[in-house]
């Protein structure tokens, strides 16, 4: 056996700088949320009085707070139906036929996943810009006024941003559910159409029971992945203060240079999505259908 | 025959419907994306015409002032530096971490993979604001101490935020693949000598190749693309920025001065180093993407 002082050495000299970065930048902070929304903090002292639950109680007689957190659910409900709608559908056609291009179609619907949120923020104020967009050009022309409806500081705006979320994480969910679909396998298919079953019957009776537990699994990240994202479309998207949603609400607050009660939202936000994903995880569950 | 005829037509009637719609798709996709590559080489005049028009010839100028005057120049050096020092960085640390925690036995290895396991669910957008302040407090300790601060509009300093963040994803993805390594590797090192980094350096992270590059490649994308910390801790109006931040401000400065051409030249020079990378990498990114832990 090798002398077991050399092994303690190796040991921690490859697990400490993990740890102490991980301890420093991750745990502290995270604690942190939770300590400072109990504290009143001034926005240029670090000096800080112990406040209690009084955060907590002005948080949730804010109007804005509450209008935030509605649009941050608004946007959890549309957004998540229609890209899983529409991500599943399309993943159920592709594998099951012959499809000419298919790999061009994947790389291509995979693209807007790559991009930065500012990126498709810029593309998508090309589209809707009042006066020279892509779309809006279009309706102005129809319409013989300037449409502005989805611009960014107007109160549709919020459709503008499910419209972006909905373009960058439909294709990433396709090629995903494709992935997964294309596992099950084709002798199951077969025997389904030998007993008569059409292709709707086989989509609802074989594919969407077998890949069920991986359905599952991505709504639940997809939701909690929606509350971060929207707050990064917001917040590049909209002009400040039109449609705020619950962390982009926390950002403003640490702006305005109240910081106790940002990590106050912060908490709230953080409890919202933690039971949200229980409640879905809860819903969704079904028996597991073994392939 | 009537019937497998009417069968057939019914069939072809439902391929042409899922082309059709499989090509709007991939349109709605390319076209934006196509547009902003044409209009960053557009005059600002065209912009004032109709937005569907080509443009009328190569107008370069844009990249040129995007890089100069608009610093897209500086702000994308500064955004190579970042990501390449945080992913040499995040590297150096995961590694030999994710080794030790995935192939050794020892007291509080449990507890650490279940505390790096709790890291997956902790988002950076809340923690933000704690890792703004805590630096904010260090850096005014620094100036009384030392007179200056080094915390605050530092790029150093956010390549190690970016690569702490990074750990619990990272390390969970490599010691999922060194758990599937056997021992023999090591054991027969150590018999012709070897010590336990020779061991660990020279045979088992060129295995690990293959999972090292999928960490690079999703690594990439999060941190060139990454704009909410670098706004936060890059906060000083004249200090330096990263790409997508100065990217950003041009957005919402170009709502008065409208200078189109620049800002969709930024757009490009944004886009156009992850597009070539995906385009080199697409099997890789494309297979990748079930080993983030989704799969069901």
């Amino acid at each position: 056996m090798r002398p077991s002082k050399s092994r303690g050495r190796f040991l921690a000299l490859c697990v400490a700088p993990a740890v102490i970065l991980y301890f420093i930048f991750m745990i502290l902070p995270t604690l942190n949320v939770f300590r400072m929304s109990l504290f009143q903090r001034g926005a240029y002292s670090p000096t800080e009085t112990f406040v209690g639950i009084s955060n907590f109680e002005a948080l949730f007689k804010d109007v804005k707070f509450i209008t935030a957190m509605q649009n941050t659910i608004l946007l959890i409900v549309t957004v998540t139906i229609i890209t899983f709608f529409f991500a599943i559908v399309f993943a159920a056609i592709l594998t099951r036929e012959k499809i000419r291009g298919q790999n061009f179609f994947r790389i291509v619907f995979y693209i807007p996943n790559i991009l930065s949120v500012v990126v498709i923020a810029g593309i998508f104020s090309a589209i809707y810009k009042p006066e020279n967009g892509m779309l809006n050009s279009i309706l102005s022309l129809l319409s013989g006024k300037t449409v502005m409806i989805l611009w960014k500081d107007q109160p549709m705006v919020i459709v503008s941003v499910i419209i972006a979320m909905v373009w960058q994480a439909i294709g990433y969910y396709m090629v995903m559910y494709m992935a997964s679909m294309a596992a099950v396998p084709i002798t199951l298919y077969e025997s389904a159409g030998l007993d008569g079953a059409g292709r709707l019957t086989q989509f609802f009776q074989l594919t969407l029971p077998l890949i069920w537990t991986n359905i599952r699994t991505t709504l639940t990240f997809f939701i909690i992945s929606t509350i971060n994202m929207a707050f990064l479309f917001v917040k590049a998207m909209v002009a400040k203060g039109m449609a705020d949603v619950g962390l982009s609400f926390m950002y403003a607050q640490k702006d305005a240079g109240l910081y106790g009660y940002s990590m106050a939202a912060g908490v709230v936000i953080f409890l919202f999505s933690f039971l949200l994903s229980a409640l879905v995880n809860w819903v969704t569950r079904r028996e597991v259908l073994e392939m | 025959m009537t019937t497998e005829k009417k069968g057939l037509s019914a069939q072809t009637l439902y391929k042409i419907f899922i082309y059709v719609v499989l090509i709007t798709l991939a349109v709605l996709i390319i076209v934006p994306v196509a547009w902003v590559f044409l209009a960053s080489v557009k005059q600002n005049s065209e912009f004032y015409g109709n937005p569907w028009a080509l443009p009328a010839g190569f107008y370069w100028q844009n990249f040129v002032d995007a890089w100069n005057s608009a610093s897209m120049g500086s702000y994308m050096m500064n955004s190579i530096l970042v990501t390449v020092l945080s992913l040499a960085l995040l590297l150096v640390v995961a590694l030999p971490a994710a080794y030790c925690l995935a192939r050794f036995h020892f007291r509080g290895r449990n507890f650490l993979n279940t505390c790096f396991m709790a890291g997956l669910f902790i988002n950076v957008n809340y923690i933000v604001v704690p890792i703004f302040l805590m630096l904010r407090d260090g850096d005014a300790f620094l100036k009384k101490a030392l007179g200056s601060g080094f915390l605050m509009n530092n790029l150093f300093v956010l390549a190690v935020v970016y690569a702490s963040t990074a750990l619990p994803f990272t390390i969970y993805l490599l010691s999922g693949y060194f758990a599937t390594l056997p021992h023999d590797f090591e054991e027969a090192a150590y018999i012709d000598g070897a010590t336990y980094s020779q061991a660990m350096i020279r045979i088992i992270f060129p295995m690990a190749q293959p999972s090292i590059i999928t960490i690079i490649l999703f690594n990439f994308l999060s941190f060139w693309n990454e704009y909410i910390i670098s706004m936060t801790l890059m906060s000083s109006a004249t200090g330096q920025k990263t790409l997508p931040v100065g990217l950003l401000n041009l957005m919402q400065a170009q709502q008065s001065s409208a200078q189109y051409g620049i800002l969709y030249a930024g757009l490009v020079l944004v886009m156009l180093p992850t597009l070539i990378l995906y385009m080199c990498v697409q099997k890789k990114l494309t297979q990748g993407m079930t080993v983030g832990g989704l799969k069901g």
